[in-house]
């Protein structure tokens, strides 16, 4: 008995001396992995087009009901997707989604993914539904981002997710075909705060592996 | 004649200076409680590998202050069915028994311009028999706050502290007598000057481990903690017990810790005397030196309880009984034996 006691009296006493596995969260943190299924992220195209074409798909495949997407007609002249149709508003009740990713699945453009970002509470209720501005990529980051093949058109929030998982995104298609884009990179009218002078996209092409 | 029974009481003292030294050693003790508790988390998350806490002030110094901040301020629930004076006794006592014992301890002097201040608030011919009877004091705050409350699980953990209390109480007397049978004193400044060349760890080896583990029951520690039992008791004798009422039981225990740590220090580790007998060691004062010993004691207690796994009832007292009483029976009489062969 005695030399179990001293056996594991040493064993505590070693793990005294040891490093702490504990990571000190919001100062330190650890990577999220390749495929985790935070926050959704709303896609663009590499031009600067949204993907989403506002069919509902992802509402009607949501099993708890937490996606509200306000579909509206493109202008032709001045696209916000190419489509016929883009979506107005999309607005994801975070307190209901269960990051199921049905939606992602549902999707017919690829538009909508759950991203790395998993800090979603709140102090307000109201602000737990995101709308489409935060789900959003940003575009003129994203334009910057500019480099790497493989980080373009992972956009800000999810940068060398490719890298890590090149199933992920049917993108990698579209970027070998690049040359044969019709379309220049800018920022685009149809983005949040972006004057609507620029030159803008009349016809963005066939989507993905076109 | 008042004044001889004032002196023979307390010394040579002025009665200021006893209060201002009481008043230090409650805040003290207080204190010690207060960052014995974070020592204690902050030794078991070392030994699980966390941090422990570290949010609250520099590396969590100040998380005692906002645990006795909440405390004070969670509603003090009490259980219908209570007996109201009891029920408040209980608590009471619990802090003032621990507390109380302080007294008799030495803690050493200090040297100033020629005046020697003696830490320690009195010492007496008996002093290790008062300490005996106060420390068991203790068990009644845990009886009392057991039966008072009105409930299964109180009532169960003040019983089974009170038996355990009684079982380890005598091993651990008998460990004691020992060292009063080197000493040839119940005075504790005699006891620590009684081991100048030799601390009685070192004579009394069997003395010092029997009543170290009668202290671990004393202060219903792990492996015997079976007064409060989480697992079967949900909070043993202070289960209906909350806020700051709670508080003051907590408060017992630690201060129960560090009595017994004190007690251990005076009589076997040599109380206030350096390590060696000469320079560089007794440059630092005496009362350094005693808080350093309690401290280390304190230490192994924590230690002990993150590594060893609660004892089953019956067991504990199996091993009070027919282990560390005869134990302590046997120390005797070796002991007596050599001193009187010596004699």
């Amino acid at each position: 008995m005695i030399k179990e006691i001293v056996k594991g009296m040493a064993f505590t006493f070693k793990q005294m001396l040891s490093r702490p596995l504990t990571v000190q969260y919001p100062e330190e943190q650890k990577p999220v992995p390749a495929r985790h299924r935070g926050r959704h992220i709303l896609h663009r195209y590499d031009n600067g087009l949204e993907r989403c074409i506002g069919c509902e798909l992802c509402a009607a495949a949501c099993p708890v009901g937490c996606i509200y997407v306000l579909a509206a007609e493109n202008d032709p002249q001045n696209p916000v997707s190419p489509g016929e149709r883009y979506a107005e508003r999309y607005e994801i009740n975070l307190m209901r989604c269960i990051y199921c990713g049905y939606c992602a699945e549902a999707c017919p453009t690829e538009a909508i993914t759950l991203g790395p970002q998993f800090e979603l509470a709140d102090y307000r209720r109201e602000h737990t539904v995101v709308t489409k501005a935060e789900l959003l990529e940003s575009w003129p980051h994203f334009a910057q981002a500019r480099g790497p093949a493989s980080a373009r058109g992972a956009g800000a929030d999810q940068k060398g997710r490719e890298e890590i998982d090149p199933g992920v995104s049917p993108r990698v298609a579209w970027d070998q075909n690049e040359a044969s884009l019709p379309v220049s990179l800018g920022p685009h009218p149809g983005d949040l705060g972006i004057p609507a002078n620029v030159p803008t996209v009349t016809e963005p092409g066939a989507r993905d592996s076109a | 004649m008042i004044a001889d029974f004032w002196t023979a009481l307390v010394g040579q003292d002025f009665w200021w200076v006893l209060i201002l030294k009481s008043a230090f050693l409650v805040v003290f003790l207080a204190t010690a409680f207060a960052y014995l508790t974070l020592a204690e988390r902050k030794v078991s998350a070392r030994i699980q590998l966390r941090y422990g806490p570290n949010r609250v002030g520099p590396f969590g110094l100040l998380q005692p202050a906002a645990d006795g901040i909440k405390l004070f301020f969670k509603e003090n629930a009490a259980p219908a069915g209570r007996d109201r004076v009891l029920y408040m006794i209980g608590p009471s006592l619990a802090g003032g028994a621990a507390m109380l014992a302080y007294a008799l301890i030495p803690l050493g002097t200090n040297s100033w311009f020629g005046y020697q201040f003696h830490w320690g608030i009195t010492h007496f011919n008996v002093g290790l028999l008062f300490i005996l009877g106060v420390t068991s004091l203790g068990v009644y705050s845990l009886f009392l706050g057991g039966w008072s409350a009105n409930s299964k699980y109180s009532l169960l953990g003040g019983l089974r502290s009170s038996a355990q209390l009684i079982s380890y109480e005598m091993a651990v007397a008998f460990a004691l007598i020992g060292v009063i049978i080197l000493a040839g004193s119940l005075d504790l400044e005699q006891i620590v000057a009684s081991q100048q060349h030799v601390w009685f760890i070192v004579l009394q080896p069997l003395a010092f481990l029997l009543y170290f583990i009668g202290a671990f029951a004393e202060t219903n520690r792990l492996p015997f903690d079976l007064p409060e039992a989480e697992t079967e008791l949900v909070g043993g004798y202070h289960t209906e017990y909350s806020s700051m009422r709670f508080g003051l039981y907590f408060l017992g225990e630690y201060v129960n810790m560090v009595t017994v740590s004190s007690i251990a220090t005076a009589l076997f580790l040599g109380g206030s005397l350096p390590l060696l007998p000469f320079h560089p060691f007794d440059w630092i004062p005496g009362p350094f030196w005693f808080l350093g010993k309690v401290l280390v004691l304190l230490f192994v207690m924590i230690w002990v309880r993150w590594t060893l796994p609660r004892l089953r009832y019956d067991r504990l007292m199996n091993f009070g009984w027919k282990v560390l009483l005869p134990l302590g029976l046997i120390n005797i009489i070796i002991t007596g034996a050599v001193v009187a062969a010596r004699a």
